[in-house]
């Protein structure tokens, strides 16, 4: 009895160690390409591998991101940065959102969010639809900080899911102020030789 | 009972989600789209294939007592393949299945089938049965998910035929699972009786 | 089952009740909050309860003619209250294809499915409302602003309710005048608390409902809330506000107090009603909904078979 359900284990296990070494590579293959499908997503085109120079920057409130620099040509061409927020309606928001290096907010991407379905869950597409003051597409942050048209800003808030929106532009407001820590050096000095070794090869 | 009847019995008259009600949690899961529902139900399909026939070809080798144990191993080593060749080679398909998959292992369907049919039966009888049962249940799903995509979000299989604004978003979430089920289920009972 | 000689213990002297003498007093009972809602919402409160109304008695036609093959039963009044009482908890710029499903969701799901009239489990109407909140919450949560008699129908300007306003921690609420008058966003039905207890008023007078059910609604809500004020008055809401705002009033006066899917006894409703008032009040201040009312009312028509078993009326004489 104890034998046959241990040649049974045996058997069971040998059989999903080699599945397990067959299926490793592509799997780590798949993760890697989705993230690099995000970066090519947000920023210009590049030539560089932004996941291997990908370096942590602090944001204006202390903690910090991670931010992928893209090059082309040895030329700083932007960067990915991978930025969250805890103000959602729902809890927990992850956006990618790529910046050029004037500072101007080239496209964005959400990784992971709970907010409520067909309300909040809109802002994939919202902030990119061309209407009224709805995209956020090619706006420089250079001017300060984004924020909805009822907080006193230029961005149309989604119908109905306005704390939602609030917290998008969270997440992106502190992408670029780790973006901009880390690019110019005035917050997070470990991180900004790193920076510019990437943006002058 | 020819390999035929069985494979039809699996289909219809024992339909595990519309009959047998088994496998709830993946129907109601899954099937917010009807790619969604006919991926689940292929992988449980193949799963309950591979485990069928295995089992059947050991139901001499396995001591009663240690019968379901066994059985566990058996399928949870086929659905734990699944889940690593999916991750590996879709992983749209996982990112959108990905909890789910790994529930195929307490899938009463599997179990079920395990203990009522392959421990009883000869291997290319308990393969039929897998398959009928695995097309059964990959029907149900594929018919629930493409009914739930279609009033929620205009859609077939990922084909927008309205525009998404006149979907109800209930449709695709939770609630109407259980909505879109139960009519189905009424619907089913109705043409079984007829 | 339909013809069956019917055993049940005494009284047996007929009240002069009915189901339809009972619909049509509670509609009365609405009159006063539908002409608020008129004077408010203009020709969008119009548009909305008709099309609910109308589009209720068809279905209710349809389903009992074709689909359960039996005499269609739309004189007593069930599937008009029905349609009045889901406009009650729709927005006044609905767009009328929205309408029409819920009142498909009403009386398909919420009625029909389980039999009909006196079988249904949860109120039809807040089935209609609830199906329509999750289908489309968009919609659903964008209310025009109050204006006297507005004739613009879709294209009003829109604003927040009070809840909603407290949910996203603006304090520029309101003045309980216009709360009590009803001059604030927010469903049809539910804006002037001062003409639903009127309702209530009239209700109570012509013994259509009992007094336990709205009151302990009212009650838990006001005690609940006064606590969590008491605890932080900067994050939470007074609870005069929160009786006051949203879909409470018109809940607990009209929906909860349905016969069919509340409990019998008095004590029951008592359960009820305080189980109503703590779920509503814990949506509130901690859900991702602004409003709970209408959950909170069909998760305790889920319990109140519950309740009927547990809590059985004393016999005469019994102990």
């Amino acid at each position: 009895m104890l034998l046959s359900l241990t040649i049974i284990c045996l058997v069971a296990g040998a059989i999903l160690a080699g599945v397990n070494m067959y299926t490793l590579e592509p799997i780590a293959a798949s993760k890697a390409a989705a993230l690099q499908n995000a970066i090519q997503q947000v920023v210009l085109e590049f030539d560089n591998n932004p996941t291997e120079q990908a370096y942590k920057a602090v944001t204006s409130e202390g903690d910090s991101l991670i931010i992928y620099p893209a090059t082309k040509n040895g030329k700083f061409v932007g960067a990915a940065v991978e930025s969250n927020t805890k103000k959602g309606f729902g809890g927990e928001i992850k956006v990618i959102v790529g910046f050029d290096p004037e500072g101007k907010l080239l496209n964005y991407s959400v990784l992971q969010h709970t907010e409520t379905p067909g309300l909040g869950s809109k802002m994939q597409e919202w902030f990119r639809t061309d209407k009224n003051k709805q995209s956020i597409i090619g706006r420089s942050m250079t001017n300060g900080n984004l924020s909805v048209t009822k907080d006193g800003g230029d961005v149309d808030a989604i119908t109905a899911a306005t704390i939602s929106s609030r917290a998008f532009l969270d997440a992106v407001n502190r992408a670029y102020s780790a973006y901009k820590g880390g690019a110019d050096g005035t917050s997070g000095a470990t991180s900004k030789t790193q920076t510019e070794e990437g943006g002058e090869k | 009972m020819s390999n035929f009847k069985i494979l039809m019995n699996g289909i219809i008259r024992e339909n595990p989600t519309f009959v047998l009600l088994l496998g709830m949690c993946p129907t109601l899961g899954t099937t917010s789209s009807a790619l969604n529902g006919m991926s689940m139900g292929l992988a449980t399909m193949f799963v309950l294939i591979c485990s069928n026939i295995v089992i059947s070809a050991l139901k001499n080798l396995i001591p009663d007592m240690v019968r379901i144990p066994a059985y566990i191993v058996v399928i949870a080593t086929f659905v734990t393949v699944v889940q690593m060749c999916m991750e590996a080679f879709i992983p749209a398909l996982y990112a959108s299945l990905g909890l789910f998959i790994p529930l195929i292992v307490v899938n009463c369907i599997v179990l079920g089938r395990a203990e009522a049919f392959a421990a009883k039966n000869g291997i290319i009888p308990s393969a039929f049965d897998g398959l009928g049962i695995g097309l059964g249940f990959t029907m149900a799903l594929t018919l629930l998910g493409a009914i739930r995509e279609m009033l929620g979000t205009g859609k077939f299989f990922g084909f927008s035929f309205m525009p998404e604004e006149y979907g109800s978003l209930i449709f695709v979430l939770a609630p109407g699972a259980f909505i879109a089920l139960g009519y189905l289920i009424a619907i089913v009972n109705k043409l079984r009786k007829a | 089952m339909e013809n069956k000689l019917y055993v049940s213990p005494s009284p047996h002297i007929h009240g002069g009740d009915s189901i339809s003498k009972n619909m049509y007093g509670v509609l009365i009972a609405l009159i006063p909050a539908f002409l608020v809602s008129l004077y408010f919402f203009g020709l969008g409160a119009l548009i909305v309860t008709v099309t609910s109304v109308v589009s209720c008695l068809v279905f209710e036609y349809l389903i009992q003619k074709f689909l359960m093959k039996k005499e269609a039963t739309l004189y007593d009044g069930s599937a008009i209250l029905t349609g009045v009482l889901l406009a009650f908890n729709l927005p006044s710029n609905l767009p009328v294809w929205i309408i029409v499903i819920g009142a498909l969701a009403a009386i398909g799901i919420g009625k029909m499915s389980f039999g009909g009239l006196g079988n249904n489990i949860f109120n039809p109407a807040l089935v209609g409302r609830v199906f329509l909140l999750i289908s489309f919450p968009a919609q659903m949560t964008t209310w025009p602003v109050t204006g006297e008699l507005p004739m613009t129908y879709t294209d009003a300007q829109t604003g927040a309710t009070v809840l909603s306003l407290m949910n996203e921690g603006i304090t520029q609420l309101p003045s309980y005048g216009n709360m009590l008058l009803g001059n604030m966003g927010g469903s049809l039905g539910e804006v002037s608390a001062v003409a639903l207890i009127l309702g209530l008023i009239y209700m109570l007078w012509k013994k259509i409902i009992t007094w336990h059910i709205p009151v302990s609604i009212l009650a838990t809500v006001f005690v609940f809330t006064g606590i969590m004020y008491l605890v932080n008055p900067l994050q939470y809401a007074n609870p005069f506000v929160h009786l006051l705002s949203g879909g409470l009033l018109l809940g607990s006066i009209f929906m909860a107090t349905d016969y069919v899917t509340s409990p019998m006894s008095k004590n029951g409703m008592l359960v009820y009603g305080v189980g109503i008032g703590i779920l509503t009040t814990v949506i509130r201040l901690f859900g991702s909904y602004p409003e709970g009312m209408s959950f909170a009312i069909l998760i305790m028509n889920a319990f109140t078979p519950l309740i009927n078993s547990y809590i059985k009326p004393k016999h005469f004489g019994g102990k």
